[in-house]
């Protein structure tokens, strides 16, 4: 398994994922499996009206069924005042998440929750359901972006100002915020243009999809103290977020993390655990909450649907001169969406001496916006990489030699601020420029589109555990959630530190209770960030092993070095000792100071930028409208791979929900504006027969900031996608889709709309 | 409290009078793929379940006068499995084959397909074409009727009270006959049909066509036997203007909505483009029989 290489011998290796048995075989427990004694059923009301205002609830009817033990509403939690509070991870406003957890006074989308009945079974809470009287008075709605911004248009919020505009307006409306970067002057830059292309390009809200449904077991004991299993990114987060919006404190309640089976981002904010709480506090009973598939799509989740304008100029020999881009996009109910996000991403693989985002962060009658997988820049990059197709094509210039020309190099100085240190994005277009799939032959209707991609990723606070075993063997306590592999990769790098096998380390995710803070699995940051604690506190067991054969040996310390996993002497002045494994100085670990563990907290910076450029291949049916991807192929720079299948699973996950993101998921709303397609069958995402063998290329350009060079690389790879598959569209069949989903119907309107030719252009 | 009553009756005449009695609160259960799954939505609650998976006659595939009989709840993947079956009428197996997963291939059935009521069923258009026929026992006895008269609209059927499709009739197959059915779904299998062509054609020795069946699934409020698009191919070798004619006809046919699987002005082109692919592997397969 050794690399020799690499001079690693873990680090870049392949083994079975510490989790894969249990999951392949059904025993590992996700976040419905938990059972206790006594255990109440919880289900959630929810309005079936997209805006009204909630006049009354009448539960008696409700309480009155046989087997219902509690019934709560907003009543039941306290009123949080508006403004920001910091937490672990950063400024929240606990006002909004209380009244998307539990409306008051008002609904603001289909599938609002306005009350939650807990009963000894799901039929009689399903009947106290239909028994709750509330009074609607239903109110104008507003589901579109672009009609959101409108004056006029139905107020979601009467306290609601536009931030970042001066002066401040003195009305309310739907636009929260105005956010804006620049760098340069963008008219001096289109000043020195020859060619310029403008866009339009508009995208439908989707769900990050996940397989496992939200679900929580809640119990709060006599003395108040409560425990939480749940499934999500990050128990930490669980628990303020519960404590904030109870009332309580932290140290009051434990959470318990199971699997986590898919979150993609979805899984980093509560929706059913604190009404689990809720209903267990007034029931004096545990209570599980367990969302239908329905109510996974009309009430989490999703991202934004936008709309992006994007202008760029460049000389005629491919040298752009200036980008300039207004994002819009929609929260859903509460501000938030990840609109300066997407302004901070939209140019960023390019070096551009003028360039600005302007971003609008708009409020509607849909569910709020949650993180989905590199938030907000899928869909500035389908505007920027589609205007780039274009402008290949007035230049006459390579689409991907046009990105070379222009892109981001150490030193390059990014619209968002920083200076890029070591990064990988040439290297990707190089990569791409010589694959062979780049010069592969089409057939009629056949298209090929590329594009590229750029994300942060973080670091961030972490903590780990190292704890050896007194038979030798060691626990990593890695206290993020693994969506990723990231206990495998976990392990590698511990037993890469203590010259171990792999196989003699076993990774485990701890309660709130059993390790410092961490923040949340997201950010692409948990290898990076938690993996540097990992690698710190493995470190701090060496020195302690160091020392423990420092004292068996009486020398000292510093003639002691550990290699290979074992304790030797730095040289032949130090004595003639026969080596000491670890295994023998877990063995005496009681003489020479008893159990031997590191622990490491801390606040992980340097996290590498990521970069990614795709490669795909479509075909397009002139008659019905429906693409065919052919083949796919996503390079990326990964600073160094810990674990390369699940680096490459990363990204064909992420290439694969791109692709559905461009072809068939959207999210579609009534005229009263419900949710028409709350349900896999009708939100579409690919299904295995729909993709073909994701191909992918590891480019590796380490990040020096890590230990072993590794940048986050969870999140690019959904970038690309929905241009690479847009510009694939374009030169299959000549028409250029602004609108995503390219769904059979919509693509077919164009094709029809453009009288174009069927062949290939 | 809601409760349910399961019966599991093993005859016919048990299953009608289980089902008579109870009327509009009892529903028979097949595979049980579309009525748990909309009782779990909670878009129905019958009081009475009726499992007919305990009647020999409704799980029997047979022989019968040059053709076949298929019990109503005779699973796709069991009929998938008869070589005979699948030689004859290739269209309607494959019709019937690609509704659902593996897993559900399992258990659905085509009695619970078309009594589903569903306009988009897989199977209902290429049984159509093919001509076949169901047998409906009753409180008054026994009565058969062509699959296109079944659905009368969404969910709604022209069953009578008490009444039960036991199997259904696959005529013996004329010389220089094919069949076959197209859908149109968004992507490549677990979908409902945006638009479902069934076609069967008869050829003579010369090749000219002399009978033709077409039937439409998802484009109007049921499914729907057009003689206008099999006239378009009678009389003709099936040139690219009959097929043309073919399309324009199915194209005519439809009255579909706007909903969330597809546009009323894509139905209506669809169909027109799967009719006329449709009848290109039906004729493939007239001309080699």
């Amino acid at each position: 398994m050794s690399d020799s290489a690499s001079g690693f011998k873990w680090v870049g290796t392949r083994p079975v994922r510490p989790d894969g048995l249990d999951k392949v075989t059904g025993r590992a427990n996700f976040g419905a499996d938990f059972t206790m004694p006594g255990m109440l059923v919880g289900r959630i009301l929810r309005s079936p009206h997209a805006h009204a205002r909630v006049a009354g609830i009448d539960a008696s009817a409700a309480l009155a069924v046989p087997g219902v033990k509690a019934v709560v509403t907003a009543e039941d939690f306290p009123e949080i005042p508006d403004g920001d509070l910091m937490v672990g991870e950063g400024p929240m406003n606990f006002r909004d998440l209380s009244c998307n957890v539990m409306a008051r006074g008002k609904v603001l989308y289909d599938g609002h929750p306005v009350a939650a009945v807990a009963a000894t079974s799901r039929a009689a809470a399903e009947e106290a359901l239909d028994r709750i009287r509330v009074d609607y008075e239903v109110l104008p709605h507003v589901v579109d972006v672009l009609e959101a911004m409108e004056p006029g248009a139905p107020l979601l919020h009467e306290n609601l100002f536009t931030e970042g505009v001066d002066p401040k307006p003195d009305r309310p409306s739907n636009v929260a915020s105005r956010v804006e970067f620049s760098l340069g002057d963008v008219e001096a830059g289109f000043a020195e243009a020859d060619v310029v292309v403008e866009g339009e390009y508009t995208t439908e809200a989707v769900h990050q999809g996940y397989i496992e449904p939200h679900a929580a077991v809640a119990s709060v004991g006599e003395d108040g103290h409560c425990t939480v299993w749940c499934s999500s990114q990050g128990q930490f987060m669980v628990r303020a977020y519960c404590a904030k919006l109870l009332g309580v404190e932290n140290s009051r309640i434990r959470v318990i993390p199971s699997e986590i089976g898919g979150g993609f981002g979805g899984k980093t904010t509560i929706y059913v655990e604190p009404v689990a709480l809720a209903l267990s506090r007034k029931a004096g009973r545990p209570v599980k909450i367990v969302m239908d598939r329905d109510e996974v799509f009309r009430a989490t989740g999703p991202t934004s649907s936008t709309h992006v304008k994007v202008r760029i100029g460049a000389t005629k020999d491919g040298r752009i001169t200036a980008g300039d881009t207004e994002l819009r996009y929609q929260a859903g109910a509460f501000s938030g969406s990840p609109v300066q996000l997407g302004c901070m991403t939209a140019f960023a693989p390019y070096h551009l001496d003028h360039v600005r985002a302007v971003g609008y962060d708009v409020v509607v009658n849909r569910p709020k916006c949650a993180a989905y997988r590199a938030p907000g820049a899928p869909m500035a990059a389908f505007g920027v990489e589609s205007a780039l197709d274009e402008l290949a094509g007035k230049l006459g210039m390579d689409p991907l030699e046009l990105r070379l020309a222009n892109a981001a190099r150490e030193g390059t100085k990014a619209a968002y601020g920083p200076r890029f240190r070591q990064i990988g994005y040439v290297e990707t277009v190089e990569a791409a420029l010589a694959h062979e799939h780049y010069r592969a032959a089409l057939g009629p209707n056949q298209g090929r589109g590329v594009a590229s991609g750029f994300w942060f990723n973080i670091g961030g606070q972490s903590s780990a555990a190292v704890h050896v075993n007194e038979d030798g063997t060691a626990v990593v306590v890695d206290p993020n959630p693994d969506i990723g592999g990231s206990r495998a990769s976990m392990a590698i790098m511990a037993a890469e530190v203590l010259g171990i096998d792999y196989d003699r380390v076993r990774p485990i995710v701890p309660d709130t209770s059993s390790i410092p803070y961490s923040d949340m699995t997201g950010g692409s940051r948990v290898t990076f960030a938690v993996g540097m604690a990992v690698v710190e506190a493995a470190k701090q067991v060496v020195e302690e092993l160091r020392s423990r054969a420092a004292k068996v040996w009486d020398v000292d310390v510093d003639g002691v070095v550990w290699e290979n996993g074992e304790a030797r002497p730095a040289s032949s002045n130090v004595g003639e000792f026969e080596p000491l494994s670890l295994a023998a100085l877990a063995e005496g670990s009681a003489k020479t100071g008893g159990p031997i563990s590191g622990q490491a907290t801390i606040n992980a910076r340097g996290a590498g930028p990521g970069f990614g450029t795709h490669v795909c291949d479509v075909e397009v049916d002139p008659d019905t409208g429906r693409v065919t991807v052919l083949r796919y192929t996503a390079v990326q720079d990964v600073g160094r791979a810990i674990h390369p299948s699940y680096v490459e699973g990363q990204l064909q996950g992420g290439a694969a929900q791109g692709i559905g993101w461009a072809l068939n998921e959207e999210y579609v709303y009534s005229e009263a504006g419900t949710l028409e397609n709350p349900g896999f069958l009708d939100y579409r995402v690919p299904v295995a027969s729909d993709l073909p063998m994701i191909d992918t290329v590891l480019v590796e350009v380490p990040n020096p900031r890590h230990p072993y060079g590794v940048r986050g690389v969870g999140e690019v790879p959904i970038i690309p996608p929905l241009a690479a598959v847009a510009n694939a569209i374009r030169h299959a069949c000549g028409t250029r889709m602004n609108h995503l989903p390219a769904s059979p119907p919509r693509l077919l309107a164009a094709l029809d709309a453009a009288k174009l030719p069927e062949a290939a252009d | 409290m809601r409760s349910i009553q399961y019966e599991a009756p093993a005859t016919v005449d048990e299953a009608v009078a289980r089902l008579a009695e109870a009327g509009d609160k009892a529903r028979p259960l097949a595979g049980g793929t579309d009525l748990i799954v909309q009782m779990r939505s909670r878009l129905i609650s019958p009081e009475v379940i009726v499992d007919v998976k305990n009647i020999p006659e409704l799980l029997q595939v047979s022989e019968e006068g040059g053709g076949f009989r298929v019990g109503a709840a005779v699973p796709g993947a069991v009929l998938g499995e008869n070589e005979a079956v699948v030689a004859m009428w290739p269209g309607v197996v494959e019709a019937f084959e690609l509704i659902g997963s593996t897993q559900i291939q399992g258990r659905a059935s085509l009695g619970g397909n078309l009594c589903n009521g569903s306009p988009a069923a897989d199977s209902t258009p290429a049984m159509i074409a093919a001509g076949v026929t169901c047998e409906i026992a009753g409180p008054n006895g026994r009565r058969e009727a062509p699959v296109e008269d079944l659905v009368t609209a969404p969910g709604e059927t022209s069953l009578g009270r008490g009444e039960l499709v036991v199997s259904f009739f696959l005529p013996p197959r004329p010389a220089r006959t094919g069949d076959a059915y197209l859908r149109f779904i968004p992507r490549t299998e677990m979908d409902i049909a945006v638009v479902g062509v069934g076609v069967c054609v008869t050829l003579d020795d010369g090749g000219t066509c002399t009978g033709a069946r077409v039937g439409l699934g998802a484009v109007a409020p049921r499914p729907l036997l057009v003689p206008a698009a099999a006239d378009a191919l009678v009389g003709t070798r099936l040139d690219d203007g009959a097929m043309a004619n073919l399309a324009a006809a199915a194209s005519a046919a439809c009255n579909p909505i706007d909903d969330k699987r597809g546009t009323k002005t894509y139905r209506i082109k669809v169909a027109g483009v799967l009719a006329r692919r449709a009848a290109g592997i039906a004729s493939e397969r007239a001309r080699s029989n």
